[in-house]
């Protein structure tokens, strides 16, 4: 998303656009080639680097990939596996022999039950999107406290900054624990007021993220008193 | 259709009651992103219909028997609001709403790339608040932008569009009255930038010759309408930047 802002002139374009000949490209995602022309397949932002046509696109569903840290939430236990909830189009399944705790068969809702909240890592996803989460890694656990909100997922990248920069400054400046999920949520830990000012912060970016002058409204973040939450 | 001959839907300067030419359609207003909490939404205004359409999803398809392994499920309910006509209309699902839904969804499917989420399923609520002949084309109008509006990837987006004929004469996008007096009704759904064609019915009779009129006038509205909702997609991102 952020390489929009340094590159040249942008164009929206809508699903069945022609956006040019296929001859000596590649169609990245959110673009086919049909008849020797690319055609868009999503609204978004048009975008052309290293010889390949993409569609940055303005609201997207979460596709898992294997290594993505998410923020899960339990929609079903069964004996020996929990259903999270990745926010995406499937769930994800963690078997209990990906779980931070020995855990015993028919034992699983011990551990954890529907509604609880985890900080997890994608393992795979296979051809037909089965997504296999693992809560084995440094800092993968149940979230038992804080806060957890919602960003769009084509925003993810903006509310982090180039080399988590953004991100470093929000924690920074709300004294909270912010962990960002890939699927788009984010969770913070801190105190009452201290989650009140994040939750408005990536409120924030979830409104504004797409437009031109967001780094001047990230900006206007300093001057926000805590107190004014 | 048809029994009524009597009934003068066009006046002695060869106009249409409301005052349109034979190839003019009513007013069409489109908007993007009128629902906050639904993934994509769209109101359309097409004359006196109005519809809302609210996508949800990709989601996970429930219950588990209507997955399908290797793509996504299109669900589409159609609803007309019970004060939407003059008449009270029960709520609820009716054998008219049913057969709409399926057609809208079959059309919808047809320009989704649902081979990208399997298992899954894609939510598609179509509202009539307000029905004056056309709704089906309307909803599927609507849906169309709503699809896009929720980032779902499409091949094309797709245009609903009717002609049919009165007194003898073919004419494009029917009222009320030369709904429920004329001698045909031709909605298409039309692909606009490859003008395939991905749902067609017709009621009531047209000769061959007719059949090539009404579908050239369809194609030329549908033309109209699709810069309508191209224009209102991008207006509703404007000042943005990826």
């Amino acid at each position: 998303m952020s390489q929009g802002q340094d590159g040249a002139e942008q164009r929206l374009v809508t699903p069945g656009m022609a956006v040019g000949p296929s001859t000596g490209k590649r169609a990245g995602s959110g673009v086919i080639a049909q008849n020797d022309a690319f055609i868009a397949t999503r609204l978004g932002w048009l975008q052309e680097l290293n010889n390949t046509v993409s569609v940055n696109p303005i609201n997207a569903t979460y596709m898992p990939r294997s290594g993505d840290l998410v923020v899960g939430v339990v929609a079903e236990v069964r004996n020996n596996l929990w259903f999270l909830n990745i926010n995406g189009a499937f769930q994800g399944l963690l078997p209990m022999s990906l779980a931070p705790w020995k855990v015993e068969f028919g034992a699983a809702r011990m551990h954890m039950d529907v509604g609880d909240v985890v900080l997890a890592r994608v393992q795979e996803v296979d051809e037909c999107h089965n997504v296999v989460l693992t809560m084995k890694g440094v800092g993968l656990r149940k979230l038992n406290q804080g806060a957890v909100l919602n960003v769009p997922v084509q925003h993810v990248e903006r509310l982090r900054g180039p080399n988590n920069e953004r991100l470093q400054q929000l924690r920074d400046m709300s004294d909270c624990r912010i962990m960002v999920g890939e699927n788009g949520r984010v969770w913070v830990d801190g105190d009452n007021n201290a989650i009140a000012w994040s939750r408005n912060a990536i409120q924030r970016v979830a409104s504004e993220g797409h437009k031109t002058n967001f780094d001047a409204l990230m900006a206007e973040l300093n001057t926000m008193n805590k107190g004014d939450a | 259709m048809g029994g009524y001959g009597d009934v003068q839907l066009l006046r002695d300067d060869g106009k249409r009651l409301d005052g349109r030419a034979l190839d003019e359609l009513r007013p069409v207003t489109v908007e993007a992103g009128v629902l906050p909490a639904a993934d994509g939404s769209a109101r359309v205004t097409h004359g006196l219909n109005v519809a809302v359409v609210a996508v949800y999803g990709p989601m996970e398809a429930h219950p588990r028997k209507i997955q399908r392994q290797d793509r996504a499920v299109i669900d589409v309910r159609y609803n007309m609001a019970p004060f939407s006509t003059s008449d009270r209309i029960r709520p609820g699902f009716n054998r008219r709403s049913r057969e709409i839904s399926k057609v809208t969804a079959d059309a919808l499917e047809s320009v989704v790339l649902v081979e990208r989420f399997p298992r899954s399923k894609i939510r598609v609520e179509i509202e009539i608040l307000a029905a004056e002949a056309g709704t089906r084309c309307v909803g599927i109008t609507a849906a169309a932008v709503a699809l896009a509006d929720a980032g779902i990837p499409m091949r094309d987006l797709i245009v609903g569009v009717a002609s049919g004929k009165i007194e003898d004469t073919v004419v494009l996008d029917l009222d009320k009255a030369e709904d429920n007096y004329g001698q045909a009704d031709l909605p298409v759904g039309i692909l606009p930038n490859t003008g395939e064609i991905a749902f067609l019915q017709m009621d009531g009779d047209l000769s061959p010759e007719e059949f090539d009129l009404a579908m050239e006038y369809n194609f030329k509205a549908a033309g109209e309408i699709h810069q309508i909702m191209v224009e209102a997609l991008q207006r509703r991102y404007e000042g943005g930047e990826a």
